[in-house]
Order: structure tokens, then C-alpha cells, then sequence
């Protein structure tokens, strides 16, 4: 039994046609009198169609190839253990070289800029994830306006999109992450062991209408936030101007994370 | 009925198992639980009678509601708005597990595993919460 | 018929009572597992399915494998291999249940498996690999123990599970199929991106399968003196064991043709990691080449007809074919998919000691099952009244 407003309805439906005459629905379903509440969106909520991040690569790594406030304001944020067995390792936003970030194109004869740098690294938000087309359970699932979300309650941890994820960005608990927060955010759950979990494009402050914490972190604005269906956004702008690069997309995933390089 | 000797003395073990449980609790009154009910707020998201019935349903549809559906706001059939939040809205005024939770769960024998996650309301200062840092490293 | 395995010598007993031991040591370490997460186990976030899975995947080939035993029997109606099917049902029987048990022990939250079935997902394979595992298991229960009811009772089997039987033989291709595409639809693994991998693991199966089943029937001849089928339908299983295997070998040639011809590093990498190493890591390399002499060797005493007659070494081409798809099909495809990971970088995968342990309980599990199964198989075949 379930009290979405639709459910109510078809109940309600029921009980009329059954000529149970003048009880609501609920009474079949429990007792006392109450009709059936309501559902809403924020009225803050952003609304977009898909939403996408511009790395500016640049203006990070003048801010210092060691800053890494963007990755602790995540993980401030949600709650995200650190573990000293890299094995373990539970990564939302985090960075790595060059080279490995883009092992496709790595080529010995890249720029002094870039080789060896560090770039950051989070979940793609592709508009044709692999990690939804096989999830058993559609645990994971893409949200009208882009963003690939994570239900930690349905996910039976299968870990069939660590398989299928082609740029490492899902993690599964291997062990009862509690133990390992260092920072609590009270408002903000944690996981238990047994589920997959990735960046879920700060979905939570989207919904109240504010931006992801890791572009509101960032202190150059190095991270440029917005929405790819909308030609006068301050994203599309800057992908207008800019050359931009997006990791393995050879394998028709269409990712939502630009680097302006 | 072949093997009877075999299948009678069964039966008489099975039932016994599975009838103890009723023997033992027979005649033992257990007082019904008393949740302690927030004092300082007059009404929960729905009234009473139906939270102490279905309050497991709301919180259901609500989870879906949030994670999958975008929507984070309730009206409720009184018209009021609420945050569709456990941990940040029910346990606001609900801010004491073991007193309030706990009570009717132990009683009827559940273990909901939403603390697993979830944080308890009044065991949040007891967590550690040394921030992360380019130091803390 | 089910009172019969309650009934047996000491010897039946004490092996019993082993394969009990033995699952009850691998569900203490599946208990450890329950409380402190698959962190126990040597996977990790870079080699993110290891035994457990390769092993669920070997045994839906020997489960689809029973097949071999039964087209020829079913679809060409080659007689000697009537008491074959079977005991071929029987071992499909307990190898999908061996899958299954895998599925749930490498899950994180086993408890919400049912949410598969709760929000039914037809873009997933699992989805599918969930329905003709189950459908499959339900076929041999039906056909597998009709036959013997009908064998006890010396009358022909009911007409009405002909076509349940039939309905088998494409299902067992299916259930490989589904388990080939688990793997070879993921974009970024290239090892397993393959359009060869379903038609492989399904040769693969119908060596490994035939040749698990010649062993056990060997055993079984050896402990009750009960012997199906006469030396003839072993040879021809034999055969068909040489067939699929050759072909097998042949679509491994393939994969490393490709790979190796087109010089595509990403192609190359997990042959090179699985047979050679890659950049300094090896810890496959022993494993894998061990698997493929196994598996030559078993072919050239299969191809020589008085070896292939000689039961020791049919015996032991059994063994070797065996070994070749335990350590390709149910280790190192599975690990060596996994390496490079998406940056390129290589993490090793060994199984710590409980998740053996839980593996070893498994397969102890399928013993069991399978050793109940043969047992009232035997009983009905060897007392019942033969018409």
C-alpha cells in the first residue's frame, strides 16, 4: 500500500464503485479520516534539461596543482568516508593526471601545461549512461533534466555499473562506511555497506535552488555550472568561446563534464 | 500409514516447536509501549490515528517521492507544507529515538534499518566532525 | 522416491557427512561476509566482480552443457544416450543452483534481491539472466524428475513433458547467451567487447560440461558399480567433447588474432595482462597458461582414437578440458576484463581465504544436491521396474 496521489485516486475509484458509499479511501487502509496529501516541487528548485559542468582547467591549476577544496566541500557535504586501503576508496569528485584522465589520448608529446597536471574527476552525467541500461533494479536512473541518480535504497550492489561505468566513477561500500566519516554532516544520510554510490550531481541543493557544492566551493570559479539546453547560459557561452574536451567519448555516452583546455 | 512410528513422533516435535512460543508468552502481560511525544509541536504531518497506522507508508512514498521524483514538498490534507525529510524534518520535532522510535519497534519486534543511514537526532553531537582540509590530509 | 537418499552404506554416509562439514564452514565464513561487508573479499573498487562471479558464469555453461547429452538423444534420437539425459538434467540441476547461491553471495544487500523482480528492468541483463536461470531450473526439476518417476515406475515418461523438454534446448542456449551478454555489451571493457564471447562460452560449455559429467559418471561407475550409457555413447560424448572443445580453441585463436593483428592497445591489453603481463603485473599469467596447455592436451588425447579409448586417459582429458574453462571461464576472463581499469591503471585481484571458503561451500552444496540427485537417479534406474 502506498499513498502517491495516483494510488489514492484509483483507491478512492475503487472504494466508490464498490458502493462503500461514503468513507475514503483510507478508511480501507487505515483508520481515521485523511485525504491524501500532495506532492511538490520546490518553488527555489533550478530547472533545467540537462545540466553540465565546465572544468576551466586553467584557472585551477594556477589556484595550485595541490588545492583541493572542491573535493573536501563534497565531502564535508555527504558524508563521504576516507578510507586509508585505496581498494576501498569512495570517490564523488576527486583528481587525477592527465594521463590517466585521459588515457585514450595520452600521447608523450602533450603540452608541458597539462602533462603530468592534475585534472578533477567526477561522475559524468552521460546522456546515454551505460550504468542505467544495466542496472537489474533501476536503482540508477536518469532524471529528466541530466542528472544520473543513484537510489541508495533500492541498490541491491550488484556492482554491474562498476562494470559497465567506463570512467571509474562508481563505488560500492565495501565495508559499513560510519566508522570511516571523518566530518558529520548532520543534515545529510551516509550510506550503508552493500550499496553503490557516485556523485549525484548535488541533486539535494538543485532541488532547494542552489548549485552543486563543489562550484560554489571552488574559489577561482574554475567550475562553471549550468544548463546544455539553454543557448544563453553562462555555460553555453563559455563552451561557445573555449575548446573544450570530454573524456572517452568514442563510446557514445555523450558525458555532461566539459574541460576547457 | 507406513512409518508411523517415525511420523507421528515428527509431528509431535514439529508442533511443539512451533507452539512453544505461544505457550510461553500465555498469560504474560506486556503493558502496550508509550511513545514519548514531542512536546513542544501540537501536530505531525497528518493527523494521529493515521501516522500510528501508516506513518511507515508516508515515509515510503516520501523516499520515492524525493529521490526519484524531484519533489521535496508535502501538502498535507490540512495544507500545510512540509519538508519531505526523515532526518531533517521528522526528527526535528521527533528528537529522540529511543523514547519515541524505538518504543513501538521493540515492541512489535521490527528493525527498521533506516539508521543505518539516518542519522539518530540526539546521538549527531556525539560524531566526530573534524572537517576535511588540505591539513587534515 | 525422495526417502531414498535417507537410505545408504556408511561410505554414503561419511561423504555426506564431509560435504556437510564443509558447508558449514563455508557458511560461517558467508556469515562473516553478512556482518562486515564484501570487504572481506579480495574485490575491490577496480576489479569490482571476482571469483564469485567467474564461477556463477562457468556453471551456467556446465548447467546449458546438459544439452549435449539430450539434442542427440531428443532431436536424433541416438538411443544409447536414453539414460544419459538424466543424469545430465540432474547435474543442470545443481550447477544453476551453485549459479544462483554465487548471485547472492556476491551481492552487497541479498535481502533486497526481490527488488529485481519489484521493478522488473528489461534494459538490463541481469533482468534476463533472471528469467532463464529460473525458467531453466524449473525445466530440469520437471523433466529431470518425471523421467525418473516414469523410469521407478517402468512406464514411458508422461507425454505432456515432451514438449517441456524440448523447449529446453533453446532455453540452454539461452541461458549462456544472456550470461555471454552480461559481458560483452559493456562500453570500456574491451577484453569482453566482443561479438564472440556468447558462441565462445557456449563451446567452452559444451566441452567442460560433457567432460564434468564423463568424470562424474566415472566416479560414480567406480563407488556403485552403476554405468549409464556403454562404452559406445561414451566415446560419442567423447567426441562431442573433442568437437566443442577444437571449436573453443579455435575461437581463442580468433580473439588474439584480432587483437594482436589490429594492434589496438586497448584490444591487446587483457590478453597481454591475462597470458604475458602487462607492464610488470602477472599475477594471471601462471593461471592462464596452465589453463590453455590443459586444454591443448585435452584435445590431442581426444583426437587420438586409442587414447581417447583408454579410460585413464579419457579420464584424464576430461580433467585437463575441465581445468582449461575453470581457470578461463570461472577466473580469468572475469579478473582479466577488469585490467587495464578505466585510467589505465592496473590493480591485482587475488580471493582472500573466507571468499574461498565461501566458494569451496558452494560447490559443496551442488556435491550434495547432485549426490541426492544421482542416488535416487540410480535407485530408479538400477530397481525400479524395468519394463
Amino acid at each position: 500500500m502506498g499513498v502517491s496521489r495516483r494510488e489514492f485516486l484509483k483507491l478512492a475509484g475503487l472504494t466508490a464503485a464498490l458502493g462503500l458509499g461514503t468513507g475514503t479511501a483510507f478508511e480501507l487502509l487505515a483508520p481515521g479520516q485523511v485525504e491524501a496529501g500532495e506532492y511538490l516541487r520546490s518553488e527555489n528548485a533550478l530547472r533545467g534539461k540537462r545540466w553540465a559542468m565546465a572544468f576551466d582547467v586553467k584557472k585551477c591549476l594556477a589556484n595550485g596543482e595541490d588545492c583541493r577544496i572542491c573535493i573536501d566541500a563534497c565531502i564535508n557535504e555527504h558524508n563521504i568516508p576516507q578510507y586509508d586501503n585505496p581498494l576501498h576508496e569512495i570517490k564523488w569528485i576527486w583528481k587525477d593526471l592527465y594521463k590517466y584522465a585521459f588515457e585514450d589520448t595520452e600521447n608523450p608529446y602533450v603540452s608541458d601545461d597539462y602533462k603530468d597536471k592534475p585534472f578533477i574527476l567526477l561522475c559524468n552525467h552521460c546522456d546515454e549512461p551505460p550504468c542505467v541500461r544495466v542496472c537489474p533494479t533501476q536503482a540508477t536512473f536518469r532524471r529528466p533534466d541530466g542528472i544520473v541518480m543513484q537510489d541508495m535504497h533500492r541498490c541491491i550492489g550488484c556492482r554491474f555499473c562498476m562494470a559497465a561505468c567506463p570512467y571509474g566513477s562508481r563505488n560500492f561500500n565495501w565495508l559499513d562506511p560510519r566508522p570511516h566519516i571523518v566530518h558529520y554532516n548532520p543534515k545529510y544520510p551516509t550510506r550503508r555497506r552493500g550499496v553503490v554510490e557516485k556523485c549525484i550531481f548535488c541533486n539535494e541543493r538543485i532541488d532547494v535552488g542552489k548549485k552543486p557544492v563543489c562550484v560554489d566551493a571552488c574559489p577561482v570559479g574554475a567550475i562553471i555550472f549550468g544548463d546544455l539546453h539553454d543557448p544563453n547560459s553562462e555555460l553555453r557561452q563559455v563552451l561557445r568561446k573555449r575548446f573544450s574536451i570530454r573524456r572517452k567519448l568514442e563510446l557514445g555516452t555523450k558525458p555532461s563534464m566539459f574541460y576547457l583546455i | 500409514m507406513y512409518d508411523a512410528d517415525k511420523i507421528i513422533p515428527g509431528l509431535i516435535v514439529f508442533l511443539i516447536i512451533v507452539l512453544f512460543p505461544y505457550y510461553y508468552t500465555m498469560g504474560r502481560m506486556v503493558p502496550a509501549p508509550k511513545p514519548i511525544k514531542p512536546t513542544k509541536y501540537k501536530k505531525c504531518v497528518e493527523p494521529l490515528s493515521y501516522m500510528r497506522a501508516a506513518h511507515m507508508d508516508i515515509l515510503d512514498a516520501w523516499r520515492d517521492e524525493v529521490v526519484r521524483h524531484e519533489k521535496r514538498v508535502y501538502v498535507s490534507s490540512t495544507g500545510k507544507e512540509w519538508d519531505m525529510s526523515l532526518q531533517n524534518e521528522c526528527l526535528r520535532c521527533h528528537d529522540n529515538k529511543a523514547k519515541f522510535c524505538d518504543r513501538c519497534h521493540n515492541y512489535l519486534g521490527v528493525k527498521p534499518y533506516c539508521w543505518d543511514c539516518h542519522f539518530e537526532p540526539n546521538k549527531i553531537k556525539e560524531l566526530p566532525h573534524k572537517m576535511m582540509t588540505k591539513e587534515t590530509m | 522416491m525422495l526417502e531414498k537418499i535417507l537410505q545408504g552404506d556408511r561410505r554414503y554416509w561419511m561423504w555426506v557427512a564431509f560435504l556437510l562439514a564443509v558447508i558449514g564452514v563455508g557458511f560461517a565464513c558467508y556469515v562473516y561476509q553478512c556482518f562486515t561487508g564484501l570487504g572481506i573479499t579480495g574485490m575491490n573498487r577496480d576489479v569490482s566482480w571476482g571469483l564469485y562471479i567467474a564461477q556463477f558464469t562457468l556453471l551456467v555453461g556446465i548447467a546449458a552443457s546438459g544439452l549435449m547429452v539430450v539434442i542427440p538423444k531428443l532431436l536424433h534420437h541416438y538411443k544409447k544416450f536414453i539414460d544419459l539425459v538424466m543424469f545430465g538434467e540432474f547435474m543442470a540441476i545443481s550447477a544453476v543452483i551453485m549459479c544462483l547461491l554465487f548471485v547472492i553471495v556476491d551481492v552487497g544487500q541479498p535481502m533486497r534481491l526481490f527488488n529485481m523482480v519489484l521493478h522488473p528492468t528489461p534494459h538490463s541483463m541481469l533482468f534476463y539472466d533472471m528469467i532463464v536461470l529460473n525458467g531453466y531450473l524449473l525445466i530440469n526439476i520437471i523433466v529431470g524428475y518425471n523421467t525418473m518417476l516414469a523410469d521407478w515406475k517402468g512406464v514411458p515418461p508422461p507425454r505432456w513433458i515432451i514438449p517441456v523438454a524440448y523447449l529446453g534446448v533453446p532455453w540452454a542456449v539461452a541461458i549462456h547467451t544472456v550470461t555471454a551478454f552480461l559481458y560483452c555489451g559493456l562500453p570500456g571493457r574491451h577484453l569482453w567487447l566482443s561479438a564472440l564471447m556468447a558462441p565462445r562460452f557456449l563451446a567452452g560449455a559444451f566441452c567442460s560440461g560433457p567432460a564434468l559429467l564423463l568424470l562424474i559418471l566415472f566416479i560414480v561407475e567406480r563407488v556403485t558399480g552403476y554405468r549409464p550409457a556403454d562404452e559406445d555413447a561414451y566415446q560419442t560424448l567423447a567426441k562431442i567433447i573433442l568437437y566443442a572443445a577444437v571449436i573453443n580453441m579455435f575461437f581463442t585463436f580468433c580473439e588474439f588474432f584480432t587483437a594482436f593483428y589490429s594492434n589496438i592497445p586497448a584490444e591487446k591489453h587483457g590478453l597481454l595482462y591475462m597470458f604475458f603481463g602487462l607492464e610488470g603485473y602477472h599475477r594471471l599469467v601462471p593461471f592462464m597458461r596452465t589453463s590453455i596447455l590443459a586444454g591443448f592436451l585435452g584435445i590431442f588425447i581426444l583426437l587420438v582414437p586409442p587414447f581417447r579409448r583408454n579410460r585413464v586417459l579419457l579420464g584424464i582429458a576430461c580433467f585437463a578440458i575441465f581445468l582449461w574453462m575453470w581457470l578461463e571461464k570461472g577466473f580469468g576472463l572475469v579478473i582479466g576484463g577488469f585490467v587495464p581499469d578505466p585510467f589505465g591503471k592496473i590493480t591485482q585481484y587475488s580471493p582472500t581465504l573466507p571468499e574461498c571458503g565461501i566458494a569451496i561451500g558452494i560447490w559443496a552444496i551442488g556435491a550434495l544436491i547432485l549426490t541426492f540427485l544421482f542416488k535416487m537417479a540410480i535407485y530408479a534406474k538400477r530397481d525400479g521396474q524395468r519394463m
